[in-house]
């Protein structure tokens, strides 16, 4: 299998003795989406700014398509486009310019035609004499995403794209990352939200204090963990559950107050519908219900349990 | 080597340079010209010639000199400081450029950009007093390798700091007192002994004395002395951004 990033035992012990990478190893194959799925500070920036070559490891290695990101760093950063999390631009150049500029730094030969594609792509063609300074913070996003796609990247970062982006432009994105990925880029983006990574990835890696603690293609992962919680408010307790009831996933809480019914949201037959139907049979009547998901930070205190 | 690289960080810093071209420009004529009133005229009318050399005409070579060594340090530092401060620097760092490159893109506009200034401020006091460069070409190399060396302390300088203080820091505290004891304003020779001694431990004294003698042939020190020592210094800043980028010190955190 050739991988597009191959990360070996990776450490990063900060300059102020703060362990910020704790021996990561990670694949990430060749045209895919990967999602680094963590909490804040969990690792995920110090962990793409290493690979990128403007973090220094204190350990490990990197490979990109094949090529060590210190020995062959030419190489292997040629290949690469990051769109950081902060949006740091220099407010007084132009859009067509700062795009240009990122090109031109990368080492590739003018392309006009390439970029007023990009730009318009990025619904950015308009703006493109416009000093940075004077956009929105959608657009400086864009301007960063134009910038790393520039030089015509086999591998794109985004480094929490949809901080302060709107639902459209956030679908406007999804879209576009889709396209690359049809084009053949490999795509990782990093992002706090479940179930924003549930939608774009392919697979997903679990980054928690340092470590990658999991990756598994996004369907199993779903499986394991996406589970959700129906809760039925009892008018009568109940203490034993009928005979047929109990080969679903159900627990009786509160005194026989509450039933607890786990399900996966994500298959087409539920067994909701069918519970309901099923207690009404049994005559056992329902004051109030809720739904709930567990959080990432539940599914964190789950995976680091099993992991213990 | 990815010249397109080089080549796009100079034309960034060159364009920022003409962006405000103005203020670049306005603050180092404004001052040479304050100089002349002061020094060459007010002054320098009360002092006789300095080895033959009128004492208005016996200045301009320091004056370039001060305002060279300023401008190269300040915009130099500046260049690769502010891309730190406002973290665009990233870019720079993620893309397939070696530091060699970076330095050259950098150094090599605020170099440019001094250079010009400096022949700015030298066709200004062309206005005052009469000029005459006996040797053009010393001249030049003179003002060539100072831009560059001192392109190159500033970048350091840049690197250095860690807030816009300390990027004041060095320029007010060293280099400018540096400068005004150089030799720019008087030859060392007028000094009582001990202070000539202690002036040839003032790098700045080589510059001057240096280029100095590139106009009239007179110099406080032998030109071969101050061509070593301005390659002296020259190696001494390479090799300490040598050891900057192999340490990535301030860069990489
Ligand atoms: N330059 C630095 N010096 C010291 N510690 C740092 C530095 N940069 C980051 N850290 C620490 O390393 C840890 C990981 O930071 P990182 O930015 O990689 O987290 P993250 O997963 O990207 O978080 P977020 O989701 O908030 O962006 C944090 O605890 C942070 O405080
Ligand atoms: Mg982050």
């Amino acid at each position: 299998m050739d991988f597009a990033i191959s990360v070996k035992n990776l450490s990063k012990k900060y300059d102020n003795g703060f362990q910020a990478l704790d021996g990561v190893n990670l694949d990430v194959k060749k045209g895919e989406i990967f999602a680094l799925l963590g909490p804040n500070g969990a690792g995920k920036t110090t962990l793409i700014s290493t690979i990128c070559g403007i973090v220094q490891p204190s350990s490990g290695h990197v490979e990109v398509l094949g090529h060590d990101n210190q020995s062959q760093y030419r190489k292997a950063r040629s290949h690469i486009g990051l769109v950081p999390q902060e949006l740091t631009t220099d407010a007084f150049e132009t859009v067509l310019n700062t795009v240009s500029f990122s090109r031109e730094l990368f080492g590739k030969a003018k392309n006009a035609a390439y970029i007023e594609d990009l730009l318009k792509k990025l619904s950015l063609w308009d703006k493109k004499d416009t000093q940075i300074r004077m956009l929105s913070g959608g657009m400086k996003r864009r301007v960063l995403i134009a910038k790393a796609l520039s030089h015509e990247p086999d591998i794109l970062f985004l480094d929490e794209p949809t901080a302060g982006v709107d639902v459209e432009l956030r679908k406007s994105m999804w879209e576009q990352v889709r396209q690359l990925q049809e084009t053949g880029v490999t795509v990782i983006l990093t992002t706090h939200y479940l179930e924003e990574a549930e939608e774009m990835a392919d697979r997903i890696g679990v980054i928690r204090k340092g470590k990658v603690i999991l990756t598994e293609s996004k369907k199993t992962l779903m499986e394991k963990l996406g589970k959700k919680e129906l809760v039925l408010d009892l008018y009568k307790p109940l203490m034993t559950l009928p005979d047929d009831l109990k080969n679903l996933d159900i627990t009786i809480v509160t005194d026989g107050m509450q039933l607890v019914f786990t399900y996966d949201p994500l298959k087409e037959d539920n067994g909701v519908v069918s519970l309901l139907e099923k207690l009404k049979e049994y005559g056992v009547k329902c004051k109030d219900f809720n739904t709930r998901q567990s959080s990432l930070e539940d599914i964190f205190v789950e995976l680091v349990g099993e992991s213990s | 080597m990815n010249l397109r690289g080089v080549s796009a960080i100079y034309k960034f810093e060159m364009s920022r340079t003409f962006r405000t071209i103005g203020q670049s420009l306005a603050s180092p004529i404004l001052s040479t010209i304050l100089y002349f009133i002061v020094f060459g005229s007010a002054i320098g009318s009360r002092i006789t010639d300095v080895d033959g050399v009128s004492y208005g005409a016996f200045i301009v070579p320091g004056l370039i000199m001060l305002t060279v060594l300023s401008q190269s340090i300040s915009n130099a530092s500046f260049g690769i400081y502010f891309p730190r401060f406002s973290g665009t620097i990233y870019e720079m760092l993620s893309a397939p450029l070696s530091f060699v490159e970076m330095v050259l893109g950098y150094v090599g506009a605020a170099a440019t950009k001094s250079m010009m200034i400096g022949l700015i401020v030298l066709a200004t006091a062309g206005f005052f007093v009469d000029l005459e460069i006996k040797h053009p070409i010393w001249m030049l190399f003179f003002l060539t390798t100072t831009c560059i060396t001192f392109s190159l302390l500033g970048f350091i300088i840049g690197i250095w700091a860690d807030g816009f203080e300390k990027l004041q820091l060095i320029p007010l505290l060293v280099i400018t007192p540096l400068t005004f004891l150089g030799g720019s304003f008087y030859s060392i020779s007028m000094l009582p002994d001990i202070w000539q001694k202690i002036s040839l431990l003032n790098p700045v004294v080589y510059l001057v004395s240096g280029f100095r003698w590139s106009f009239y042939e007179s110099s406080d020190v032998s030109l071969g002395v101050s061509v070593t020592m301005i390659l002296v210094f020259l190696s001494l800043c390479i090799g300490i951004i040598a050891w900057i980028f192999k340490t990535g010190y301030r860069l990489k955190n």
